[in-house]
Order: structure tokens, then C-alpha cells, then sequence
């Protein structure tokens, strides 16, 4: 990262935490063998594998014959999803999902819908929090086999009601599926799921692990052959990393959590004053400590995220020019927020105050000049 | 007879853009209706009403959306 760059985009890849690069270089020298095989080196990889296993089970609080590594985040969603329900063929084909769920859930959703299966999805409210009561009548569907909820949402940072999401799941036997990419190693996790998928470079980790967790007596049944079967065809080192980096970025979450919640609210404070006609959106309290999202009316999302880059900022954009497909976030047109001029700020634990400082000192002018520019500033 | 602002084809914002500059030629109580299809249209153009105290009515049909001059 050079100097002058502010990297604020976190909550789509993590930079790479000191401790994965130490325990990637580090297995890279030692765990380079086949861990299937018997011999001593076979074996020694194995041992990092089993190690790295455990100390990722213990974060999470599960046991360690209840977490596989996938090959990233995605994998792991649409495993847990596509598993979750084929697991449970027997009782119905009925899927839950919140209208906010990560793209993974909602591909793996229409495959499923694809395949004649049913999908029920619940909606929410301004502040992006899923519909409890709608989402407990959904669940209580005859034939309803699995729900998911995002543990928070990804785009605006809005906490979900998880457990109790889960308590009406349990009172008619649905698995519960939590996608828990932006909370893993950042807060506490919620109780109550049945199944929880994350992603390594979320947190810290390098790219490509993806974690999956299915509680015992879930049932589920891998979709296609079992990516992790015999443990020949991950990514040893990067798990290995994955897990130190894990252990690393838990240990400082708290604090990192607390120095975020500072400068999130002075961001989502600041830009309301001193920016007119923006809408920060997202539940102000209950939220994600590290992220933001607001958008400026009658700005255009490309042309300021391309501004932002300009002065060194690197920010992500719900607005539908800057996606591939043209389409606003569904989590903003689920939520009715205004989808243009979109940004979302998200830290990590070496972003600065001054970083921050800079960003909400030039931001003002940025999308005044851009507002000048398309003439807009009386409307 | 109600007015209506043709953005077909436009990307949002502008459709938005065209609506703010269009609506306070309108009487109050008036109703303005917009044509769009850019696929952003159909939340920004309620959001904003919300933003600027204005009436949105609804959606007509695809790609059209009501909105009435309310302040």
C-alpha cells in the first residue's frame, strides 16, 4: 500500500494480516506436502493441517470435526445452502432467506429455485434489519427446510437478530444458516445456527479459505463430491495462515472493535453535516463497528468512487453503474434507501485516524465539485 | 391530465435529476409522471420523495412511477 493510499474497503478483502504472512512463509517451507500421505513430511503437513483446524474451531467455539475449509467464502455459502437443503430433501424444499443476504446465498437461492425447489424471501426495514415476524411465519411453512440470515449485513453494517431468528427456527426444527464473513473475527458470534460459513480475507486471512461449519446432528448432504474428503485439495499454507491470522485478528478484536466504533461514528456523523442532501444509511447503534455506507443525491456512484481514488481513497459503491450488471445493491432497494452516489467505507486495523480525518475533510468539496459539474447544486 | 417526463434510456441519477428540476414547475398537488428504465429508477425515485417531503404514488406499470408535488 503505498503511503498516501487510504484503503477503506475492508469489507471486501482484508490486507493481509503480519501473522498470515509469518505462518504463510513459515508453511510454505513446511507444509508443502500431500498431509494424506505417510511418510514424515506427509505427516508433519497433516499435523499443521489438524492444528490449524483446531485453533480456527476454538475462535468459533465449535468443535473441530464440525469445520471444513473451503476453497473462499462463496464455496462455503453456496455448500451450506445447497447441503442445508439436500440434507433435508425428505421434509420439503422450502427455502428462507433475508433480501439481504450475500450474492453467494442468493445464487445458490436460484439454483435452487432452478432445480424446482421453492424460495421464500423476507424483506427489511429501513435500517436494513430483517422482518422477524415474517421471517418466523416464512419458516413455519410446511416444507420450509432451511433459512439463512446474514449474521450483519455486508453493504450497511446492520446487525441481525440472529438468535432470535434461530429460536423460531428451532420451534420447528429448521436449520438455521448464518453467513458470518463480516463478523469473524471482529465480534462476538451469535448462538443458536445450525450452520456458519466465513471467509478468511475478511478478516486478515489470504484469499481463497473459506470456512464451513456444520453443527452435529445438522443434516447435510455435500452437494457434488466432497471438496475436503481427504484433505488433498485445499490450500494447506493458506489455511495455515488463515488460522494464525484468525487467532491474531480475535485477540485484538475487542479493542480494534472499540477504535472503529469511534471513527464510524465521528464518519456517519461528520458526513451529515457537512455533506447536504446525503442519506447515511444502516442501524447507527446496532451495526458492525468498522463500517459505513451513505449516499449523496444526484451524485454519480462511478464518477465519485473515481474521484475518491484520485485523492488516494479506496471505497466500494452499491450504485448500480459501478456493478457488473448495472443493478443497484439489492440490499439498498430491499432497504428503499437512495442507490446512487453510494458509498461504503469499511476499516481495518491499520487504517488511521488521520486517514479518517482526511477522508471527511476533502469528501465535502469532492462532491461538491462533482455536484458543480452536472449542475445539480440548487435541485 | 397528468404530466409526463420521458427518461427512458437515461442512467440513474439523471432520471432523479430530471424529476427534481421538472416537479417544482408543476402546481402543488399536481401529479408528475415519470418514465424510466434504468433499473435503480424504482428505489431512488421513492427515496427521493422520502428525501424532499414529496408524494410518491406508486408504479403504474414498469418504468413508470408517480410522484405528486406535495411542498
Amino acid at each position: 500500500m503505498g503511503v498516501s493510499e487510504a484503503y477503506f474497503d475492508t469489507a471486501s478483502a482484508a490486507p493481509l494480516h503480519p501473522a498470515a504472512r509469518q505462518a504463510l512463509a513459515a508453511a510454505l517451507d513446511d507444509g508443502w506436502a500431500d498431509p494424506a500421505r505417510l511418510y514424515s513430511r506427509a505427516r508433519r503437513a497433516r499435523q499443521l493441517l489438524d492444528a490449524a483446524r483446531g485453533a480456527t474451531a476454538e475462535v468459533l467455539g465449535v468443535r473441530p470435526d464440525e469445520l471444513s475449509f473451503t476453497s473462499g467464502g462463496t464455496a462455503a455459502a453456496h455448500t451450506a445452502v445447497l447441503g442445508g437443503l439436500a440434507g433435508r430433501e425428505r421434509v420439503g424444499r422450502g427455502f428462507v432467506h433475508s433480501a439481504i443476504e450475500h450474492s453467494a446465498v442468493l445464487h445458490a437461492a436460484e439454483r435452487h429455485a432452478a432445480a424446482g425447489g421453492t424460495v421464500r424471501e423476507v424483506g427489511v426495514d429501513r435500517l436494513g434489519r430483517v422482518d422477524l415476524a415474517a421471517f418466523a411465519d416464512a419458516v413455519a411453512e410446511p416444507g420450509t427446510a432451511l433459512a439463512a440470515l446474514i449474521s450483519a449485513s455486508h453493504e450497511v453494517g446492520t446487525v441481525q437478530p440472529v438468535e432470535a431468528a434461530a429460536e423460531a427456527c428451532a420451534e420447528h426444527g429448521v436449520p438455521l444458516y448464518v453467513d458470518a464473513a463480516q463478523s469473524v473475527g471482529r465480534v462476538p458470534l451469535p448462538f443458536g445456527w445450525s450452520l456458519l460459513s466465513a471467509s478468511a480475507h475478511k478478516w486478515g486471512g489470504p484469499p481463497g479459505v473459506g470456512l464451513l461449519v456444520v453443527r452435529k446432528g445438522t443434516r447435510f448432504v455435500p452437494p457434488g463430491p466432497s471438496e475436503e474428503r481427504t484433505d488433498r485439495s485445499t490450500d494447506l499454507p493458506a489455511i495455515v495462515a488463515a488460522a494464525a491470522s484468525l487467532r491474531a485478528a480475535h485477540a485484538e478484536a475487542a479493542a480494534l472493535a472499540e477504535r472503529h466504533r469511534v471513527l464510524v461514528d465521528r464518519i456517519r456523523a461528520t458526513v451529515a453535516a457537512t455533506v447536504p442532501d446525503v442519506e447515511v444509511v444502516g442501524d447507527p447503534d446496532d451495526r458492525l463497528p468498522h463500517l459505513v455506507t451513505f449516499s449523496c443525491l444526484y451524485v454519480d456512484g462511478e464518477a465519485l468512487l473515481h474521484a475518491l481514488d484520485r485523492r488516494g481513497f479506496a471505497v466500494s459503491s452499491g450504485s448500480s453503474c459501478t456493478s457488473s450488471t448495472l443493478t443497484p445493491s439489492h440490499v439498498l432497494v430491499a432497504m428503499g434507501v437512495l442507490s446512487h452516489g453510494n458509498v461504503r467505507v469499511s476499516l481495518h486495523r491499520d487504517s488511521t485516524e488521520a486517514d479518517v480525518d482526511r477522508f471527511l475533510a476533502e469528501l465535502p468539496g469532492i462532491v461538491a465539485d462533482l455536484r458543480a459539474e452536472a449542475g445539480v447544486v440548487d435541485l | 391530465m397528468t404530466e409526463v417526463l420521458d427518461c427512458r434510456g437515461q442512467r440513474c441519477p439523471l432520471p432523479v435529476i430530471a424529476l427534481a428540476r421538472r416537479l417544482p414547475d408543476l402546481p402543488v398537488g399536481a401529479t408528475l409522471r415519470v418514465l424510466a428504465d434504468d433499473p435503480a429508477a424504482a428505489t431512488d425515485i421513492p427515496a427521493w420523495c422520502r428525501m424532499r417531503g414529496q408524494q410518491y404514488l406508486g408504479s403504474p406499470s414498469p418504468h413508470a412511477f408517480d410522484v405528486r408535488r406535495d411542498v
